[in-house]
């Protein structure tokens, strides 16, 4: 971002501001414009009563602590799980031989289909929308390790091999650190994915959660409420979109500056 | 530690090494065939030939990245047999690790070895001062000109304190002008340090200005063809060595055995394949 000269960075936050602002007019005026009746398309002014009403009433703030459990509870797992999984076998063509059939198909699967499968394994708890979120963060976490770990220079490793380095030496020293700007992509993938994992077990069944809440206004045909809903759904995933930007720019911060746009 | 300097002794010596790759669909590729040549202490050699004769398998033989098909390569009378402490290697490629700061990059190789953190810090700021690179040792390597990185590089490979340094073209990615430059810091580097070298280079001028002794490969399967002695004063000025005359004889007569007039004919019709 920093690459970006300041006064066309200035002049794209202004457009950014403008937009925004012209988005929230049509909302609130376009629907009556067009004559679109309040249960199609609710103003801007009615979502933003039903909000608190949903936080007095319809308990907004729980329902969103539950899912952003869930999703950094699935994040965290998946992204570990992904990483080991994609280390092990980027080290071992035998098993990456063996096991990629199985992967591929795994990862051609819908993951959020199984929601309904782990429901009836593990009830209306919070397990199975973490389960659904472990995943479907796995895939682009460990697909993104295990290229990484294959790409590496091999003249990297032989260098530290003419140091009589160790395997583990050869791991930490040359493979891990090498592996992380690619890791990172794969968890801002991550990031997303989660929240739609958690999103689709929430809706599937249970009585909790931000996803049980727009299920609930659908039946209740409460069309702020869903309003209110995916608005909270898109700030718990951008919000876990940025941590992952932060602490990607903590650990990568040797890398050249990018260029303007490019983290987004 | 440093060995100590001991005039005539062999620090480096290929003995009958032939080298054979598995090629797709059945057969052997010979790389290398059948060559011997040693190195003595503190002597410089340059190893020529032509692009694919086998001039880099030689110099994983001997760094234990490779295990000749035939023959034995020798470090300080000692069989190779795996990567052996007394070999550093550099490539034409600085490998420079781009999460390391210039200071750590020069400490990689002590610090698998396993160096006292203090020394291994002691190390890196002597050559650094050395390489006049000191003011950028916090530094990381994509802040740096491509003649600095090879500097570090070159600082990373010295920091091991080897007794045997095995350089694969390492200047060959360089400006002209920063090469010349690079080639004055290590010769001098070789000189002062009284170090035993291995260099790859398809820079005959090179060869000469850096080298006290030169080998000629054939194109593959590489064998040594020719050695010439190069009995000129000052090898720690190779600038100082190209104003002399006697250069030119070497390096005409090292063209004519390399044949490179017929060799560029024959890379053209081959399309410039190297």
């Amino acid at each position: 971002m920093s690459a970006a000269p300041a006064p066309l960075l200035r002049k794209g936050a202004a457009l950014s501001a403008a937009l925004l602002a012209l988005f929230l007019a049509a909302w609130q005026w376009g629907p009556g414009l067009f004559g679109i009746p309040a249960f199609i398309v609710p103003p801007l002014s009615t979502v933003g009563g039903e909000f608190a009403h949903a936080f007095a009433v319809d308990h907004l703030l729980l329902h969103t602590g539950v899912t952003i459990a869930e999703v950094m509870a699935g994040f965290v797992l998946g992204s570990l799980l992904g990483a080991v999984v994609g280390y092990l076998l980027g080290m071992s063509a035998l098993a990456e031989l063996a096991l990629s059939p199985y992967i591929l198909a795994l990862q051609i699967a819908p993951k959020v289909a199984f929601a309904p499968l782990f429901i009836l394994w593990m009830g209306f708890t919070v397990y199975p929308k973490i389960l659904v979120a472990i995943l479907i963060v796995f895939f682009p976490v460990m697909v993104n390790v295990l290229t990484a770990v294959r790409h590496v220079d091999r003249d990297l490793i032989n260098l530290a091999r003419s140091f009589k380095a160790t395997r583990a030496q050869i791991f930490w020293k040359v493979e891990f650190p090498a592996s992380l700007p690619p890791m990172f992509a794969g968890l801002r993938i991550g990031a997303t994915l989660a929240v739609v994992g958690v999103v689709v077990g929430e809706l599937v069944g249970g009585n909790v959660g931000l996803g049980y809440l727009l299920s609930f206004g659908e039946g209740q045909a409460d069309t702020p409420l869903v309003f209110v809903s995916i608005v909270m759904l898109t700030l718990v995933g951008g919000i876990a979109y940025l941590a992952v930007i932060l602490i990607e720019r903590r650990v990568l911060h040797y890398l050249p500056a990018r260029s303007a746009g490019e983290n987004i | 530690m440093s060995a100590p300097p001991a005039p005539g002794v062999v620090r480096l010596e290929y003995r009958n090494v032939t080298m054979r790759f598995a090629q797709r669909g059945g057969g052997a590729l010979t790389a290398v065939r059948a060559v011997s040549f040693c190195v003595r202490d503190g002597e410089v050699v340059s190893l020529i030939g032509p692009s694919g004769c086998g001039k880099s398998t030689l110099l994983a033989i001997g760094a234990g990245l490779a295990a000749p098909s035939e023959g034995t390569a020798f470090v300080d009378g000692e069989r190779v047999a795996g990567p052996n402490a007394h070999v550093a290697f550099m490539l034409q490629k600085d490998l420079l690790l781009p999460w390391r700061t210039v200071a750590e990059n020069v400490m990689f190789g002590v610090e698998i070895q396993r160096l006292p953190p203090a020394e291994r810090r002691q190390r890196a700021e002597r050559l650094l001062e050395q390489f006049d690179l000191a003011e950028f040792s916090t530094h990381y390597p994509h802040q740096l000109s491509g003649g600095m990185r090879q500097r570090v590089a070159l600082a990373r490979t010295l920091a091991v304190d080897p007794h045997v340094l095995l350089l694969d073209e390492p200047f060959s990615a360089v400006d002209a002008q920063t090469r010349i430059v690079l080639q004055r810091d290590l010769a001098r580097t070789l000189a002062a340090a009284q170090k035993t070298a291995l260099l790859i280079t398809h820079d005959l001028l090179e060869a000469v200005t850096l080298s006290d002794r030169v080998l000629v490969m054939s194109r593959r399967p590489g064998a040594i063809v020719d050695e010439m002695n190069i009995d000129m004063p000052a090898r720690a000025d190779p600038i100082a060595r190209r104003a002399v005359p006697r250069v030119n004889d070497y390096v005409a007569r090292l063209m004519d055995r390399l044949d490179i007039a017929h060799a560029a004919l024959e890379r053209e019709s081959a399309g410039g394949a190297a």
